[in-house]
């Protein structure tokens, strides 16, 4: 059975996110979240900003490694930033996130850079304070793997590379569509063998 | 069908607020209950001033929950094209008067954790009608209002004794000024700012705002502008064959509905973008006074807003 898959980076439908290239702007605060390969994007961006110094003077760089290993938080330590917070994965970092978030005042920037699991997590914790989210800046560095949700058991499984896989909750055979949710921070998986069971095309490796 | 279908009201209560301010409060003509309405929304009344048909838009200020009538407070203008005179003189309890259905161009944002609110005389009004829909569910919101004088700031005795530790009061007289960027720097993150008062101080609100690094998103604002006056022009309406002579008191929508030419419109004073209409010529320049059209949109001069805006030189042609 040959089903025809998006190319990953492609904006297909209108609920894929789009992602650009972080810049700095004007704020009191730098409130700085990257993993993986986001880190030469943070570089990139605090290396544009007219004050350098005075732009690190008022950052809060936190970092966690990539899902497949990647590991650049050297790059982001010695920027100099007023803190530099290296967690060992997502879930520890955005614990971090929040309790920022619960001292900031308006006049902070945000740049999300990185995996799009650790730029939807972030984002969510950012718009949880109704801060608008177009307004957060995010650029989309290094691996594609994503964070999928089961729309039949509402398990998420992160760092899906292969298209279908197996829900690892459940154990369903989902077909990992663009839909995307902001609230869930999540792709929409679904049972692509729910009328014909067992009739499960091939799985293709479609984000590394 | 052009603005939409209408409410048909009658006047319950005429209040003068203060020596340049009364309030008006409409009933339904048939005793019904009026169309429910959200916190910043606007209706536009149809005046009948003696041969001239005026419609201006004026904030509902009343609570979106009492839908037994709607209140608006309009502010005498001795200067203007005449809307508020005619309010003022002539509109008096039991008058029966045409309202359109409520628009809101300047909803609170729901998701914001905070809102903070900045009011510029008669621009209190959508704050009224907000203040009350948050005071309903709770939400949390900081006023700073700002008169020419005690004796000019209208309701804010009512606005200080409800809530005397969200409202902040400013005088001009006595040289009281909004200390702006201490006010900005300490909202939480996720506070979203409304801005509605004369065109000098929603520019100063929302640059200073945008200069510290607020995003363009959790900022909003309204301003209604009066069509304003200028020299009458021509124009030629490709779409019903007519030309038309736009007079120096008319704006080129109030031209276009004398001729008998059915033209769309919500909000009549530039913000809404409703009116919006294609130009197909025009050897002249158009003088843009809406803030709908973008800067680019205003310079292409392919598009005009009839509501506000008015031309200056040889041939206009608009697709209507």
């Amino acid at each position: 059975m040959k089903v025809d898959l998006t190319p990953v980076n492609a904006p297909s439908i209108r609920s894929r996110p789009v992602y650009a290239t972080l810049e700095p702007r004007p704020g009191k605060l730098h409130v700085i979240v990257a993993d993986d390969e986001g880190a030469a994007a943070v570089v990139e961006m605090v290396g544009k900003a007219n004050d350098r110094s005075g732009m690190l003077a008022a950052s809060h760089v936190m970092y966690c490694p990539g899902p497949t290993g990647t590991d650049l938080s050297a790059q982001l330590e010695v920027l100099g930033a007023a803190q530099f917070f290296r967690a060992p994965t997502i879930p520890a970092l955005l614990p971090r996130l929040v309790r920022v978030l619960a001292d900031a005042h308006m006049g902070t920037q945000f740049y999300l850079a990185g995996t799009e699991g650790l730029i939807g997590q972030a984002e969510r914790e950012i718009m949880a304070t109704g801060f608008p989210h177009a307004s957060i800046q995010k650029e989309q560095r290094g691996s594609t793997l994503r964070r999928v949700q089961c729309v039949h058991c509402k398990g998420i499984t992160e760092n899906v590379a292969t298209d279908p896989f197996k829900c690892s909750h459940c154990g369903l055979n989902l077909f990992v569509r663009d839909h995307y949710s902001r609230r869930i921070a999540a792709f929409m998986g679904v049972c692509i063998d729910a009328e014909d069971p067992g009739q499960v095309p091939e799985s293709v490796v479609r984000f590394r | 069908m052009s603005g939409g279908a209408k409410l048909q009201v009658r006047v319950a209560e005429v209040v003068e607020v203060n020596d340049l301010v009364k309030r008006f409060r409409f009933v339904s003509r048939d005793g019904s209950l009026l169309p429910a309405f959200s916190g910043g929304a606007h209706t536009v009344v149809e005046m009948d001033d003696h041969g001239v048909r005026r419609l201006n838009p004026y904030s509902l200020m009343s609570d979106a929950e009492d839908r037994s009538g709607y209140e608006i407070s309009v502010r005498r203008d001795d200067q203007g094209r005449g809307g508020s005179l005619y309010m003022h003189r002539h509109v008096v309890p039991g008058m029966e008067m045409t309202l359109s259905y409520p628009v809101n161009l300047f909803p609170l944002d729901n998701r914001a954790r905070k809102h903070l609110m900045i009011a510029g005389g008669i621009g209190i009004t959508p704050f009224l009608a907000q203040i009350a829909q948050l005071t309903h569910f709770g939400g949390r919101f900081e006023l700073h209002y700002a008169a020419r004088s005690k004796a000019l700031g209208a309701y804010m005795d009512r606005l200080t004794s409800a809530h005397p530790d969200r409202v902040h009061c400013y005088f001009d007289d006595q040289k009281q000024v909004i200390d702006l960027e201490k006010v900005l720097e300490n909202q939480p993150i996720g506070t979203h700012l409304y801005v509605c008062g004369p065109k000098g101080m929603i520019n100063w609100v929302l640059s200073t705002a945008e200069a510290m690094g607020w995003p363009k998103q959790a900022l909003h604002h309204e301003e209604f502008l009066a069509p304003g006056t200028g020299l009458p022009f021509t124009v030629e309406l490709a779409a019903s064959g007519k030309t038309i002579t736009v007079g120096p008191t008319q704006s080129l929508l109030e031209a276009m509905e004398a001729a008998g030419v059915e033209a769309p419109y919500l909000c009549r004073g530039g913000a809404c973008g409703q009116c919006e209409t294609v130009v197909r010529k025009c050897d002249g320049t158009i003088l843009h006074r809406d803030h709908w059209l973008t800067p680019e949109e205003q310079a292409a001069n392919t598009k005009i807003m009839p509501c506000v805006s008015r031309f200056e030189g040889k041939t206009l042609v608009i697709d209507r």
